[in-house]
C-alpha cells in the first residue's frame, strides 16, 4: 500500500496534466474554428477551378501533344508519394495514419518492380519516414512556426513539384493526406497530383463549348501548375483542419482519462486514510484495556 | 439586366454582386462582359478589373494575373493577386516591377516555363505600376 503522501503527489500530478490537457483542447478547438473558416474561404476558387479543367481537360483527351502534367509523360517506373502530415504531434493517430498508408502504398509499389520517392510534406511525417525509409526521401518541407498556412507555400510546393517531374526525376506523382470529413472523422486519401485527376464534365463529355482565349493547350499550360497548387493548398488546409479536430479529440478523451484516474485515485487516498484512522484507534483501545 | 460577377483569389471569395458590365484584362485584349455574353475561358495579365454601375465604373480591381470564366448569366475572375486600385501603392509597385525586371534578366532564355512565368510577372508588374494613375475612362 503506498503512503498517504505518495498518493497525494500522484493525484496533484494528475491534476496538473488534466489541466494541461484541457487548456490544450480548447485551444485546439479555437484553432479549428480558424482552419475551417480558411478552408471554407478557399473553396469558391477551388470550385471554379475544377469546372474550368473538367472543361478543358475533356477536350484535350486523345489530343497526343496534351500536357504531360495532364497526361503524364508515357511513363509510370518512378512514382513519387507526397505524405502530408502535421508539424506536430499529441493528436492521436492522425499523422501515424498517413505515414501507415504511405508505407503501404510503398510496399505495393515496389512490389510491382516500381521505384518509389518520398516527398515529406510537414515535419512529424519527415520524421517517421526518415527513420526506415531514408533513402527514399526526395524532398521534404514543413511549416514549424508559420500560424497558417498561405498559397504561396502551397505554390512553392507545386513549383517543385513540377520542377523534379519535368526534370524527370520522377513519373507519376500522388499524394496522401488526411481528409477533413468532419471533427471526428478525418479520412486518409490518395489522390493523383500528376498526371492529374480529371473532375468528370458533368455536361457533354468529348467537347466542351466554350470559347478558349488564347487557345486550350497554351490555356491549359498555365492552368495545370496552378491548378497543382490548388489541390496542394487544399490538402495543407484539410491537414491542419484535421490535425487540431484530432488533437481536440484527443485531448478532450486524454482530459477524461484523467478525471477517471483522479477519482480512482482518491478513493485509494481515502481508504488509505480512514484504514490509518481504524488502526491508530484500534491501538488506542488496546492500550486503554490492558492498563 | 445585370451579370454576377465574382471575384475570388485562392484564398477567399473577395466579391459577389450582380453589375451592369464588367472589363477584364484578358490575355489576348480587354473584354468587356456584358450579361448574355458567348461561354468563354480566357488567361488573365496583370490589369484592371473595371465594374460598371448605372453608366459608370463604381469599382476597380487590380488582378495580377489568372484565369476567367464566362457564361451567359456569371463572369467567375480567378486571380492570384486582388488588390482595390484605390489600395494600390506607388513604391511597393515599383518595388514589385524592379523585382520582376531583375527576375526577367535572369532567366534562362531557353527554359520555356520560366521563361514565360518571368514575362508573365513582368507585364503584371509594369500594369501594377500602370495601374496606381490609370487613365480616367
Amino acid at each position: 500500500m503506498p503512503s498517504l503522501k505518495t498518493l497525494r503527489n500522484r493525484i496533484n500530478s494528475v491534476k496538473s496534466t488534466q489541466k494541461i490537457t484541457s487548456a490544450m483542447k480548447m485551444v485546439a478547438a479555437a484553432k479549428l474554428r480558424r482552419a475551417q473558416a480558411q478552408a471554407e474561404a478557399a473553396r469558391p476558387y477551388t470550385v471554379r477551378m475544377g469546372e474550368m479543367m473538367a472543361a478543358l481537360a475533356a477536350s484535350e483527351k486523345g489530343n497526343p501533344n496534351a500536357s504531360p502534367l495532364l497526361v503524364g509523360n508515357g511513363r509510370s517506373q518512378t512514382h513519387l508519394i507526397v505524405a502530408v502530415t502535421a508539424d506536430r504531434g499529441l493528436a492521436g493517430a492522425f499523422n501515424a495514419n498517413v505515414i501507415r498508408a504511405v508505407r503501404a502504398e510503398v510496399k505495393v509499389l515496389q512490389a510491382q518492380g516500381k521505384a518509389v520517392k518520398i516527398f515529406a510534406l510537414g515535419r512529424k511525417g519527415n520524421d517517421a519516414l526518415r527513420r526506415d525509409m531514408k533513402d527514399l526521401i526526395a524532398g521534404t518541407k514543413n511549416f514549424v512556426g508559420k500560424k497558417a498556412v498561405s498559397f504561396a507555400d502551397a505554390e512553392d510546393v507545386a513549383r517543385e513539384l513540377i520542377r523534379g517531374f519535368r526534370a524527370g526525376e520522377y513519373d507519376v506523382v500522388k499524394m496522401v493526406y488526411n481528409h477533413f470529413q468532419n471533427v471526428m472523422v478525418q479520412r486518409v486519401t490518395g489522390q493523383p497530383l500528376i498526371p492529374a485527376a480529371i473532375p468528370t464534365a458533368n455536361d457533354n463529355v468529348t467537347e466542351h463549348n466554350y470559347e478558349v482565349e488564347p487557345d486550350d493547350g497554351t490555356l491549359l499550360d498555365r492552368l495545370l501548375p496552378r491548378n497543382l497548387a490548388v489541390q496542394v493548398y487544399c490538402a495543407l488546409l484539410e491537414n491542419s483542419a484535421g490535425f487540431y479536430a484530432s488533437q481536440m479529440t484527443a485531448m478532450d478523451s486524454a482530459t477524461r482519462n484523467a478525471g477517471e484516474m483522479i477519482k480512482k485515485l482518491t478513493l485509494n487516498y481515502n481508504r488509505a486514510r480512514q484504514a490509518n484512522i481504524t488502526k491508530e484507534l484500534i491501538e488506542i483501545i488496546s492500550g486503554a484495556e490492558a492498563v | 439586366m445585370s451579370i454576377a460577377l465574382e471575384i475570388i483569389s485562392t484564398e477567399k471569395l473577395l466579391l459577389s454582386r450582380d453589375v451592369d458590365m464588367a472589363v477584364i484584362p484578358g490575355t489576348e485584349g480587354d473584354i468587356g462582359v456584358l450579361p448574355g455574353h458567348a461561354k468563354l475561358i480566357t488567361g488573365l495579365r496583370g490589369g484592371l478589373v473595371d465594374i460598371y454601375e448605372n453608366g459608370s465604373i463604381s469599382a476597380r480591381y487590380f488582378v495580377s494575373s489568372g484565369f476567367a470564366e464566362i457564361t451567359e448569366s456569371r463572369c467567375a475572375v480567378l486571380a492570384d493577386a486582388i488588390v482595390p486600385q484605390e489600395e494600390l501603392d506607388e513604391a511597393t509597385a515599383k518595388a514589385a516591377l524592379a523585382e520582376a525586371k531583375a527576375a526577367y534578366d535572369a532567366v534562362d532564355i531557353h527554359d520555356g516555363y520560366a521563361y514565360r512565368e518571368a514575362v508573365d510577372k513582368l507585364i503584371s508588374a509594369q500594369a501594377m505600376v500602370d495601374s496606381v494613375t490609370p487613365h480616367q475612362v
